[in-house]
């Protein structure tokens, strides 16, 4: 017999044939394109051709792989899955091994053999490896075959967020826009895999033994193995067929059924399923409604010349993946422009640009030059440009260059979308992705190109779909999975391609820009940028808010147009200082990515040197590396508050009393100062973990349950670790339901995670051995009770305490977190009187007590302050505030702190006083608090600012939010 | 403080003109729940609709980082109250708050604000807790009425595990099910004329429903035993776990679904639990292990009518906060809380080693009690087969499916060596 396995995955197509003996006499691994039925049935007849000969032999077929399910089930073929499939094909060929670690397009696995057998495979959210490796590729502007040629010629490793694909292009975009090499980029992505692997998949375990490396990616990278080998400091093995082993367990399977081959492929050739899906409405009725919609929004405009004074003004737009480039006349019409994409390195693009410029007019007078996007300092230092502008401004102006009356603008671009609200010609609001829903106009590519399309052909393609699918509004990772789903329910390409370009419209208008009601966003919409160029993207949103818009035939040249108009509008002299053509082809560009030691931040910087001589560094956070003196003192409330903290010093026990050793994450920031005096006076010694590094965290990423929960949480697994370490009696690590009541709210929680975070430590972490760990219930709120609580916990644990210590202990405690707190408030005040006296924009950096960890807030703070602002904190204002009525229970300590400080800034007077709230990536509770700050803010036409972190933040992004919010608080 | 002042209460006139509407749950209790409330006078309608225009309705209107239930069961009311098929202003919204530090307490005010973005803010929202939390003057739950509601969790629950427990055996495909109906309209019927609550009634009641199981023929030849535990609207409605229990039972499993009953006592004893672990009045202690007790006595008779059956008996409260001692907290108590890790230890006990832990995306809690306890149960019980699976609009049918098979291949390939 003959029996034959067919593995299904989410972008390849796996098929095996053995014989009795289980020899291989078949294999074949292809691309499938979401084409599956057709190239299964093309597998299957080569098979059955080669063995044509053969008649006394009967064929059987089993099926795995995700994408397999479906049609197995309706063709009643025998499927198994493909983690068990892949268990039984190791146990049978390599019995030997303890672990496999097994990559696919979109999954990732690791299976324990040895041992007690496990088996694990990512959540939902952890993303693609295989596609995610394809997807970075794709913003390398590289093969993905070439990502591991250059990883071998690299020399540093960045730390990428190793979380989810979008996550990784925000970290990436900002070192591409840098200059950062690729083949550090290349090494850096495997890196993120296997971290992300570890990470999500360990769960704990050690992974040791004979590990074998199976899948796609494993077996065409070599770097990758590598970056393995060297996470788990041993030398795995990948064997010969590593691609075929879930099509191997799968012809293995136990369940035979014996199909007459031929007949069975005609079956599968032939083979659609129902098209049950859920779908949305057409995006055109017919054709005739479509030739409407091309005259209403024509892409044509006239190129005009230069006038007799020969004045120009340029702009460029350094945007993510693209570069756009526009020269203007006097009279504002444009005499030149470029649409290119970026390949990872804007300079040289810019520089082809002026060259091109100066040679179709070689009378030209440049009078301004302006860049802005990611790359506009860079740009600006490059090629000595007179200015650069914010994005935001910049899309502004050139928006009310189309339609004086607009009053809401949505851009979408190749990596984000971003949305401004206009009110008496300012910008009022801004809305910009998070790093979590990026997506957008990549996005589209990157499914276009995976799908074996180019993006304008994939587009035009969902034009007359007649059943767009239904993909929901959610980010990349999810969107795979739904595509993976309708291709199951039997969607075409034309449907997907119409879905997907309506997804993008969702995921901006309810994702990014949280809209109720299509009639808030505005009256007069313009639309814009590159991703609008794609019709099929531009209907969907006029039909979704149920209103025509303005597309600007230009939408795609947007913010370099208005970069143009913004320099002409500004300049002073009468000639720009951009280089000559001369200068310019002279000019030469090398980068050294150099990492800064100045601080915790660690910032990566990119030293740029130009013209052998002029540098330009990127990627810093503050002055410090640009050895630039001020004397004017930064006013940072973070900076204070850390300083404040650190006043808490390690102490030695008296008379041999034991040394607690205290984490310093999540709650236990805040309370350090309550802890630190309880236990000192108690005569107990007191260390705690310090600040929180990539290191630390990467110390305890291992034995991470939940890859889900917040990185505030994740770090903490390092921080125990790290006190394991220590020479220290117990670490004192408390589980709190309930915080200190400061009156703000309808009671005092911490929320679930801080409040039972111990739990998850007591039951992953190896906390065995010398060190106790005490993770006890405790209620500080009940300041008579928790004396004589806590009393009996440390009796417990260090034998004999009086309680009468115990007591004065507490009394002290409680006294130094008063005194604490108050010194925190009267310094916040100090700065607000000195901001007011000087005129300075205040910023209230809002969110958690550990926040302040530069690990987890990124050096934000510094960056504010390098803005030129005052920076305080939600919890040194919070107290200004009376108790007052909010539209959500209000039920948890420190996010009460929020809203009282939302409430104090909203109801100041003060434009120069504004809140930006920072908000973990995946905290839930923030879900609740960001609508209603939002809320409490906007009541009174206060302009709401968040910014998300996670391992990783997109700076680029945060840069541009502060400086639109400075912009659009400025004192007239 | 939450905005008491600008509340739409839900008026004692009101109580007499208005249908409220009510998201569905568990369905076998939910409809006898509808019968009680009926009865004293309230005009209940479950809301039952599922899709994705509801899912979608609820992306539109609530915080797309909220947790699913949320958008769930927002979704089905507004979309049910636009549907045109009630007068939207004779028509009220009904949903459970428990008060807990979770973020699910704060549903109801996330629903009102729903309203007032849709401009259906006038339509009164009230608030079903045991925590004094909201008062309306039109809606109270007497003593009758909650005991007639506790009785309806135990013999909601005693449906639910007979049938469990007989439906893949039963040799007449349907026969456990048509026992099931048979019975929500018998107790119904049984409430309305007052009766079926009294510690006898409910005894002989029962029993006689354990009996009529006893009677359905079956075949049990040995299939995989899974268990579902998790977020309690996502364990239970269909709607929220793309009918869970359905693709268990194709997939030729037999299920086990914990009861709700322990999940009231869990949430009554967190108020003892507090008092013990951090201080408060001996009185109030007093009052509330009153209540316990109370409740405790319906467990009791619901596991007294299954001695002496072949079915498998639900673990007593007490048993379960036992064996969760060396595990987790008792303190522990948002969300689910220990209960969640406890249930997936009671359920490896009694056989079902193959677990199906489900929660909304981002679930809080589950962070702790679920997965974060996984590592723990298993070097207690190296047989466990335990699969988290997350619940949310983004989140597709064949990606969960497929992990929940790959953890059934485990427990058929068990229970082929077990055979042998």
């Amino acid at each position: 017999m003959i029996r034959i396995g067919l593995d299904v995955g989410s972008t390849t197509l796996k098929c095996i044939a053995l014989n009795d003996n289980g020899e291989i006499l078949f294999s074949k691994y292809e691309r499938h394109y979401s084409r599956i039925t057709e190239k299964a049935a093309e597998m299957l007849s080569e098979i059955a051709e080669r063995f044509e000969n053969e008649k006394e032999n009967e064929t059987a077929l089993s099926i795995s792989g995700s994408a397999g399910m479906g049609f197995a089930e309706k063709m009643g073929i025998p499927f198994m899955q493909e983690v068990y499939a892949t268990r039984l094909a190791v146990k049978k060929l390599l019995p030997e091994t303890d672990v496999v670690i097994e990559l696919g397009g979109e999954d990732a696995k690791i299976l324990f053999i040895s041992g007690a057998q496990e088996v694990r495979m990512n959540g939902s959210c952890a993303g693609g490896t295989g596609a995610f490796i394809d997807q970075m590729a794709t913003l390398l502007n590289v093969k993905p075959e070439d990502m591991n040629e250059l990883s071998k010629a690299h020399s540093k490793i960045y730390s990428i967020a190793s979380r989810c694909g979008v996550f990784a292009k925000s970290d990436i975009q900002p070192l591409l826009n840098q200059g950062a090499k690729k083949e550090d980029l290349s090494a850096s992505i495997f890196m993120a895999v296997v971290n992300q692997t570890i990470a999500g998949l360990a769960q704990g375990r050690e992974i040791e033994g004979n590990i074998v490396y199976l899948g796609g990616p494993l077996t065409f990278f070599s770097e990758l193995r590598r970056s393995f080998n060297e996470a788990l400091k041993t030398e795995g093995i990948c064997p010969e067929n590593s691609l075929y082993f879930v099509a191997y367990g799968a012809a293995m399977n136990d369940e035979v059924k014996v199909f007459d081959l031929i007949g069975l492929t005609e079956k599968i050739r032939n083979y659609s399923s129902e098209g049950v899906y859920q779908s949305c409405e057409p995006l055109f009725k017919d054709e005739k409604e479509y030739e409407e919609f091309k005259l209403r929004h024509s892409l044509s405009y006239p190129l005009s010349g230069l006038s007799e004074s020969k004045k120009a003004y340029v702009g460029i737009d350094s945007g993510s993946t693209t570069l756009k480039a526009v020269a203007i006349n006097e009279n504002e019409e444009i005499v030149y422009s470029e649409y290119m994409s970026n390949s990872g390195n804007p300079v040289p693009l810019v520089k082809e640009f002026l060259i091109k410029l100066y040679e179709k007019y070689p009378d030209i007078n440049i009078v301004s030059a302006a860049s802005t996007g990611y790359g506009e300092e860079i740009i600006k230092n490059a090629f000595h440009l007179d200015m650069g502008v914010v994005e935001t401004i910049a899309h502004f102006t050139a928006a009310e260059k189309y339609d004086p009356n607009v009053d809401f603008i949505i851009d979408i671009g190749g990596q984000d979308i971003k949305c401004f609200k206009i009110r008496n010609k300012a910008i009022d609001n801004i809305f910009l992705n998070e790093a979590c829903s990026s997506g957008c106009g990549s996005f589209l590519q990157t499914f276009a190109g995976a799908l074996g399309y180019n993006i304008e052909e994939f587009s035009q393609k969902g034009i007359f779909a007649d059943k767009p699918v239904d993909l929901g509004s959610r980010c990349t990772v999810f969107m795979n999975s739904s595509v993976k789903q309708a291709q199951k329910d039997g969607a075409g390409i034309e449907n997907i391609s119409a879905g997907l370009s309506i997804s993008v419209v969702k995921n901006a208008l309810y994702k990014v820009i949280r809209v109720v009601n299509a009639d808030s966003l505005g009256k007069n919409i313009v639309v814009q940028g590159g991703t609008f160029l794609n019709d099929a993207v531009l209907r969907a949103f006029e039909k979704e808010i149920g209103r025509n818009v303005t597309r600007p035939a230009i939408s795609g040249l947007m913010g370099a147009y208005g970069a143009a108009l913004y320099g002409k509008r500004r300049c002073k002299g009468e000639k720009s200082s951009v280089l000559s053509l001369a200068e310019l082809n002279n000019f030469t560009h090398d980068v050294k990515a150099i990492t800064c030691h100045g601080c915790q931040n660690h910032c990566r910087l990119t030293v740029n040197t130009f013209d052998n001589g002029r540098k330009f560094i990127g990627g810093n956070r503050c002055e410090k590396p640009l050895n630039i003196k001020t004397n004017e003192k930064k006013l940072n409330l973070f900076e204070f508050k850390k300083e404040l903290l650190a006043s808490y010093k390690d102490m030695k026990g008296k008379d041999n009393k034991p040394t607690i050793g205290i984490p310093m994450g999540l709650n236990m920031y805040e309370l350090y100062p309550f802890w630190h005096t309880f236990f000192t006076s108690l005569g107990f010694g007191i260390i705690n973990s310090g600040d929180s590094t990539r290191k630390i965290y990467l110390k305890g990423q291992h034995t991470i349950p939940s890859d889900t929960v917040c990185y505030p949480a994740k770090v903490l697994h390092g921080h125990i670790e790290k006190l394991m370490e220590e020479n220290i009696d117990a670490i004192f690590y408390p589980c709190m339901s309930y915080n200190i009541d400061e009156g703000l709210g309808d009671n005092h929680y911490n929320c679930p995670v801080v409040a039972y975070y111990p739990e998850v430590i007591g039951a992953n972490v190896n906390t065995a051995g010398n060190i106790k760990f005490i993770k006890d219930y405790v209620g500080i709120h009940r300041r008579h009770d928790f004396p004589k609580k806590i009393h009996g916990i440390l009796c417990r644990e260090f034998g004999d305490i009086k309680l009468i210590d115990v007591k004065n202990a507490a009394f002290k405690a409680y006294a130094e977190y008063e005194r604490y707190m108050k010194i925190l408030r009267l310094e916040g005040k100090k700065y607000l009187r000195y901001a007011n006296e000087k005129d300075l924009p205040v910023i209230v950096l809002s969110g958690r007590p550990y926040h302040l960890d530069p690990e987890i807030n990124h050096g934000i703070d510094k960056l504010i302050c390098n803005e030129g602002a005052v920076l305080i904190t939600e919890d040194s204002i919070s107290d200004l505030v009376e108790k007052f009525p909010t539209t959500v229970l209000n039920q948890w300590t420190y996010h009460s702190r929020l809203y009282a400080a939302a409430k104090y800034i909203a109801e100041s007077g003060n434009k120069r006083i504004n809140l930006v709230q920072l908000v973990s990536f995946g905290c839930g509770v923030d879900a609740i608090t960001t609508d209603e700050v939002r809320g409490i803010l906007e009541s009174r036409q206060k302009i709401y600012t968040q910014i998300k972190i996670d391992e990783i933040t997109n700076l680029g992004a945060v840069k541009i939010r502060l400086r639109s919010l400075f912009a659009a608080t400025e004192n007239d | 403080m939450a905005d008491e002042k600008n509340r739409v209460e839900f008026t004692a006139e009101m109580k007499k003109t208005y249908k409220i509407l009510f998201p569905n749950m568990l369905d076998i209790h939910f409809r006898i729940l509808k019968k009680v409330f009926k009865s004293y006078g309230y005009d209940i309608e479950l809301l039952t609709d599922s899709g994705r225009e509801i899912i979608d309705e609820g992306l539109r209107l609530v915080h797309n980082d909220t947790c699913y239930p949320a958008l769930c069961t927002i979704g089905q009311m507004i979309n049910a109250l636009k549907s045109g098929k009630y007068d939207v202003n004779r028509t009220a919204l009904m949903m459970t708050q428990t008060g807990g530090g979770c973020r699910a307490s704060n549903y109801i005010f996330l629903l009102r604000k729903a309203l007032k973005n849709s401009g259906m803010g006038n339509v009164p929202v009230i608030s079903v807790n045991l925590s004094g939390l909201e008062k309306n003057s039109g809606f109270k739950i007497t003593l009758p009425m909650l005991r007639r509601a506790v009785a309806t969790l135990a013999y909601g629950d005693m449906l639910m595990l007979l049938d469990n427990q007989t439906k893949p055996y039963e040799v007449n495909k349907g026969e456990s099910r048509r026992t099931v109906e048979k019975w929500i309209g018998k107790i119904s019927e049984l409430f309305e004329k007052k009766r079926g609550i009294s510690a006898k009634e409910m005894k002989t009641y029962l029993g006689a429903i354990v009996e009529d199981f006893k009677k359905i023929p079956v075949n049990r030849t040995p299939k995989v035993k899974v268990g579902i535990v998790g977020e309690i609207y996502v364990k239970y409605s269909a709607f929220a776990n793309n009918d869970l229990e359905k693709f268990l039972y194709e997939q030729d499993c037999e299920v086990m679904v914990p009861g709700i009953m322990q999940f009231m006592l869990f949430k009554v004893d967190n108020r003892l639990e507090d008092i013990k672990l951090y201080g408060g009045s001996k009185m109030k202690y007093n009052v509330i292990k009153i209540l316990f007790d109370y409740l405790t006595v319906f467990e009791s008779y619901l596991i007294e009518a299954l001695e002496g059956s072949d079915f498998v008996k639900p673990g007593t409260y007490r048993h379960l906060k036992k064996i969760v001692k060396p595990v987790i907290g008792y303190g522990c108590k948002m969300g689910e809380g220990w209960l969640l890790t406890s249930e997936v230890m009671e359920l490896i006990e009694s056989g079902y080693e193959n677990i199906v832990c489900a929660q909304p995306f981002g679930c809080l809690p589950n962070h702790i009690v679920g997965k974060g306890m996984v590592r723990k149960i298993r070097t207690m019980h190296p047989n466990a087969n335990i699969v988290a699976i997350d619940y949310d609009p983004g989140a597709t049918k064949v990606n969960q499916e497929n992990r929940i098979k790959l953890m059934l291949s485990v427990g058929k390939e068990k229970l082929a060596e077990n055979k042998e």
